[in-house]
């Protein structure tokens, strides 16, 4: 396939994980913010899971009030330049946007969004103040955008907002889980910082939260908790030969790449089993990596996969091939992986050599964590059950969001659900 | 074959396309240039007394995307040499002897008028067009439009030219007056042989938001500029239906100015009676090339028609531009909107709404696509104008065309509404939400997070 060169050096992976669509320019946006119709109870804003006003920022582009632009974003998504980034917009706002129901090419809402807080963050714009303090606490446990967005929203209302981080960067699976062609690592803790300045949030690095004993100490400490500690890592899936080395799970792919760039190691030949978004990225960026031969093998039909259509399509741009009907049923080798052993629906089984397997088939739930919580519920999925209205878990005292109580969904559900949860716990402590 | 050439009052060009007065005027070469392009006739940048012009001359509106949606400028009249401008004029007129040069002018004293009249003879114009219609500068000296607001000293004016010029005059008037007939009529009672229009109207197209000089600015200052561009076409349009519906000055020819760019507008200025058509501002946008679209687009329609010179359509609309009290009271149009083509922006709903009579609704099965109340439509045709799709929302005739009424027939039989509740006037029974409704209706939250 040789659309890629095993990168060796930083430029080399920066060029092989290029933006395909950088930035707009002043011109780009001014024209592209022209064709917004102001539609009325507009379309693509009923599509934002966090429903920003997005005909209302857009002309304030057009009108040179880019500051007043990031405002409306930010006053309705905290994640407003991440989200602009990495949201699925074609199936959300510009797969609402009326101008598809003529064949009139959408307007560019995630660009026009970037472009606008890209502006206040790139030059320090304040935009945002913290309340008055108010004297009361609230922990954090998880600095994923659930996590940032919840303690923005508490900071504005006067509350301390303690983040509780397990590893040593904000922003969870922004930072850590995203193919790196679609946002870059700077990119994502640019915002957080140009909000934690504003806003004065505190994160505490390196801090897990694992244990009965500090969750007690929280308890003690915090006048509310939020959740926002999203999955675990690659669920297990006791196929025979799963434990050979050269067999990993895309989540933990995708976080070393994120984090050693060029120097991650990537096989020659990959097979990807799944038919997830994450599946599509691991594919993608296994082939960006230089691999020679990448396979995406889905165990059902094509139709049935669970990537959105424009992921599918991207991986298969990058030179991947897919094979459907393929349920993995054991792992050969002697040590290492050497190949997988498939097993179509009509029992018939056939072998796809490799030398790596990265499993993007599911991450696990933290339900062992969640037990430690007295009166946690969770459901048969192991996600915390909460009420939809303000993402209060069945302990008063505990808020969730982001992927524990929706079992792996997009960084804009992760960010409303933040958001509503400090107003959840806003009302509740002032009950 | 449609044959575009004109006789105007006398000056022959193979097409009515003639470059205005104006900065692409400014010298012999660019004059060359159009005619080479395609343009028939070109009115030289008026020549006359001396000037200077500032640095930083012109400013636009822009609107969204849209360039130059009108155009100003304070730049004067010729600023270069007189004998400069008459050597060139001699030399293009040789050049292009079936083309249409004129020279505009505007000097002061009869003295002056005699003189500059005899010299452009001399460098072989075709024609003269009498500058009155400068709103900037040239104003402030007596000139210009000075004289386009004075009827009485425009007579003046032109019986002098008139005496002294052998060959066709067009007096150009300006707009910036309440009755464009009246500068009109002193222009035909002083024999003018045409009449051109419009100049530029006076105007303040934008204010600098830092330093709250308007545009454009001359160091940190400015002044009321001439605006122009597509932005006055209707302003001019109105003038010359009002001057070709005018029995002492319909039969005057008159060249048309304001906003042309396209084969579209010719065609309606040549409808509402202008025998010759003058561009400025949208070949300082775009080039002398925009002649071409024109020329082609004039002979397709023509050739559609059934025209074979602008004569046989000249003045085609100006019957059917009547009084508002001669229009028909009975004429019942209502929209339509087609379900097939809607997009859903709801834009119709809401500018119906807001800006209308409440005559769009919304459905309730999460389509978007509304509705029209047609006991509530009164016709106004505002939802057909927002509507972003082409052949979307219609209107649709209601009535059967049998039915005609007038205010004047009513009038006449004295049957107007007359008292403060009369039933016969129009609004009477018709629909209106209680005022209270704006405040119950379900509103959308139009403020962001739907967290708050």
């Amino acid at each position: 396939m040789a659309e890629y060169n095993r990168p060796q050096s930083e430029a080399e992976f920066n060029e092989n994980f290029k933006d395909k669509t950088p930035l707009m320019n002043d011109t780009q946006a001014h024209y592209e913010s022209s064709r917004c119709l102001f539609c009325y109870d507009a379309p693509c804003m009923n599509a934002c899971p966090t429903a920003i006003d997005i005909p209302l920022f857009i002309k304030k582009i057009n009108t040179g009030n880019i500051d007043g632009a990031a405002q409306t974003i930010y006053d309705s998504n905290w994640i407003g330049n991440a989200c602009g980034t990495v949201c699925p917009t074609g199936v959300l706002c510009e797969g609402a946007c009326v101008y598809n129901k003529q064949s009139v090419p959408a307007v560019q809402i995630g660009k026009l969004q970037n472009f606008a807080t890209r502006h206040v963050i790139d030059n320090n714009k304040k935009l945002f103040e913290a309340g008055k303090d108010n004297g009361k606490k609230i922990a954090i446990i998880g600095g994923g955008p659930a996590g940032i967005s919840c303690a923005c929203e508490l900071r504005k209302m006067g509350y301390t907002a303690d983040i509780f981080e397990a590893k040593d960067k904000p922003s969870g699976l922004t930072v850590y889980g995203i193919a790196p062609y679609k946002i870059t690592n700077e990119e994502v803790l640019d915002e957080v910082k140009y909000l934690q300045e504003q806003l004065g949030f505190n994160i505490k690095y390196n801090s897990p939260i694992s244990s009965k004993d500090q969750l007690e100490q929280i308890e003690k400490d915090y006048d509310a908790v939020f959740i926002g500690v999203g999955l675990g890592p690659t669920a297990f899936r006791n196929i025979p030969g799963e434990d050979k080395s050269g067999i990993i799970g895309a989540v933990e792919f995708v976080e070393d790449l994120r984090m050693n760039h060029h120097k991650t190691n990537v096989g020659k030949e990959v097979i990807i089993l799944g038919g997830g978004n994450t599946a599509m990225d691991a594919a993608s960026e296994s082939a960006r990596m230089g691999a020679t031969k990448v396979i995406l093998a889905y165990r059902g039909s094509k139709e049935k996969m669970g990537a959105y259509d424009f992921e599918y399509e991207l991986a298969i741009s990058s030179g991947i091939k897919s094979v459907f009907d393929a349920n993995p049923k054991e792992f050969l080798g002697e040590d290492s992986v050497e190949g997988v052993k498939f097993s179509r629906a009509d029992g018939s089984e056939f072998t796809i050599n490799c030398d790596m397997v990265i499993k993007a088939t599911g991450q696990a739930k933290m339900g062992s964590f969640f037990k430690l919580i007295d009166n946690m519920e969770t459901d048969e999925s192991s996600r915390i059950k909460v009420n939809k209205k303000n993402n209060q878990t069945s302990n008063p005292k505990y808020f969730a969001g982001g992927d524990a109580i929706n079992g792996g969904a997009e960084v804009v559900n992760a960010a409303y659900d933040g958001k509503l949860a400090a107003l959840g716990i806003h009302k509740w402590l002032n009950e | 074959m449609p044959d575009l050439s004109i006789d105007f009052a006398g000056i022959k060009s193979p097409n009515p396309f003639w470059l205005a007065s104006a900065p692409p005027t400014n010298s012999g070469y660019q004059v060359m240039k159009a005619y080479d392009a395609g343009w028939g006739g070109a009115v030289w940048k008026t020549l006359g007394m001396p000037t200077i012009n500032v640095s930083s001359r012109y400013a636009a509106t822009n609107y969204r995307d849209t360039r130059i949606s009108g155009f100003s400028n304070i730049e004067l009249i010729s600023d270069r040499p007189l004998e400069d401008n008459l050597r060139e004029m001699r030399e293009v007129t040789k050049r292009f002897p079936n083309h249409a040069t004129i020279a505009s002018l505007m000097v002061d004293t009869r003295e002056q008028w005699i003189d500059i009249i005899k010299m452009v003879e001399d460098a072989g114009a075709n024609g003269i067009e009498l500058n009155f219609g400068c709103p900037h500068g040239m104003c402030e000296r007596g000139m210009g439009s000075a004289v386009g607001q004075d009827p009485k000293a425009l007579k003046t004016i032109v019986e002098w030219v008139m005496d002294a010029a052998s060959i066709p005059v067009i007096t150009k008037l300006s707009p910036n007056i309440s009755h464009i007939t009246d500068p009109g009529i002193a222009a035909v009672e002083a024999k003018t042989d045409a009449i051109s229009l419009i100049n530029t109207i006076k105007s303040i197209v934008g204010i600098d938001l830092d330093s709250y000089a308007p545009y454009p600015v001359v160091d940190g200052k400015g002044t009321n500029g001439g605006y122009c561009g597509p932005a006055v076409k209707p302003i001019a349009m109105h003038m010359l239906k009002e001057l070709k519906k005018h029995p002492l000055i319909k039969d005057t020819p008159i060249s048309g100015i304001g906003g042309i760019e396209n084969w579209r507008d010719v065609v309606e200025y040549i409808l509402l009676g202008a025998t010759s058509v003058q561009v400025c501002t949208a070949a300082m946008h775009y080039g002398f090339g925009i002649v071409r679209g024109m020329e082609d687009g004039l002979k397709r329609f023509m050739s559609e028609k059934g025209y074979n010179t602008i004569y046989d359509f000249a003045g085609k609309a100006l019957p059917n531009v009547m009084e508002w009290k001669d229009l028909n009271l009975k004429y019942d149009v209502k929209a339509n909107i087609n379900s097939d083509k809607c997009i859903g922006c709801d834009l119709c709903y809401i500018a119906c709404d807001d800006g209308a009579h409440q005559a769009i609704a919304l459905p309730t099965d999460g389509s978007r696509i509304p509705s029209i109340i047609e006991e509530n439509c009164v016709g106004c045709n505002l939802c057909s104008l927002v509507c972003p799709v082409e052949e979307c929302i219609t209107m649709v005739q209601k009535d059967d065309g049998t039915k005609h009424n007038t205010w004047q027939q009513l009038t006449d039989s004295e049957e107007i509404p007359c008292t403060w509740n009369d039933d016969r006037a129009g609004g009477k029974g018709h629909y209106v939400p209680e005022p209270i409704k704006a405040l119950e209706s379900v509103r959308k939250d139009r403020s962001g997070a739907r967290a708050k």
